[in-house]
């Protein structure tokens, strides 16, 4: 499988990304950067986290506009695999794949820390991989993550089923003491409708190996690959840990 | 000419800037500060003097760039 990591000026978590789908899935990466007008071959996008055109104005305002969004919107809207993570998933939210925004964390404090998440589905590629109703553990690194929507597009969420990450405490219940930034509901991720681009505000690809200390971030992109294969969604894990 | 665009956010959007701000406020004495809002002022140059002609291009602005719908509100004159 072929994955193109996008760089904007400011991205900085794009080479963590290109390690962990080549060096430890063993796929195909490249770099693309955002001056590209065209994707390529990829079979799907990687938008990763830093502080792309510094923050300016707002996080991922800027960067919504570079050329190479065109494309990816075009992309997402053909059905193609987008995974948006921190930054990455604020530009997805700016660019309008995603719904909703990221807001100042209610303590104003930049988060540096492992979080604990609930995964409520596993209809997804990104969840797929992940035992249902299992709790991960993947590090949170941001000022800008308290996810707000209005009060109909959350309803619209939760119908859908369109949360696919909320922050929980390390058994699994939905608090808001566990709830590090205010985000609505404890959303740390979502998908959009047609559940082919996801966002989320927690680093899975710092989370990808053993050597570093955790690995439940890795079955996200496992998950993407094995959906890339056409490989169904096994329900047996679902099933025997309900 | 210029376009003076102000940003605020939105009511139902958590302002923990805002807060603090109003806390601070309190704790220097001022009596009476029943909220604040943290938002952002906008200049923007613009050639000639047809403010009629800009509005529509400052309105679009706002709308897509300036401000994100989804939490923030904005206002703007141009003189």
């Amino acid at each position: 499988m072929d994955f193109s990591v996008l760089q904007f000026p400011g991205s900085n978590c794009d080479q963590d990304c290109i390690h962990v789908l080549r060096d430890v899935l063993g796929h195909q990466a490249d770099y693309l950067w955002h001056k590209e007008e065209s994707l390529g071959n990829a079979d799907a996008i990687v938008v990763p986290g830093g502080f792309s055109y510094g923050d300016y104005l707002r996080t991922g305002s800027i960067a919504q506009f570079s050329p190479v969004m065109n494309a990816v919107k075009k992309f997402a809207n053909e059905g193609g695999l987008v995974i948006g993570i921190c930054n990455g998933f604020q530009i997805l939210c700016e660019t309008g794949l995603l719904p909703g925004a990221l807001v100042r964390n209610r303590s104003l404090q930049f988060l540096c820390e492992q979080v604990y998440l609930k995964v409520p589905t596993q209809e997804s590629p990104f969840t797929r991989e992940i035992a249902m109703e299992e709790v991960i553990k993947v590090p949170i690194a941001h000022g800008e993550g308290c996810y707000f929507a209005a009060d109909e597009t959350l309803a619209k969420l939760k119908a859908n089923d369109q949360i696919l990450f909320q922050y929980a405490s390390a058994d699994g219940e939905i608090t808001d003491e566990a709830n590090p930034n205010g985000s609505m509901l404890n959303i740390a991720g979502i998908c959009n409708e047609a559940r082919n681009v996801c966002g989320m505000m927690p680093h899975p690809e710092r989370a990808s190996e053993s050597i570093l200390g955790e690995k439940d971030g890795l079955q996200i992109f496992e998950g993407m690959v094995l959906h890339f294969q056409g490989v169904p969604i096994s329900k047996e894990e679902a099933s025997a840990a309900c | 000419m210029k376009a003076k665009i102000v940003i605020t956010p939105k009511k139902a959007v958590l302002d923990p800037q805002g807060k603090t701000v109003q806390a601070a406020l309190e704790q220097m004495g001022y009596e009476g500060v029943t909220d604040v809002h943290v938002g952002k002022y906008l200049e923007v140059d613009l050639e000639g003097d047809d403010a009629e002609a800009w509005k529509p291009k400052i309105e679009e602005a706002c709308h897509k760039l300036f401000s994100n719908p989804v939490i923030e509100d904005y206002e703007f004159t141009i003189e």
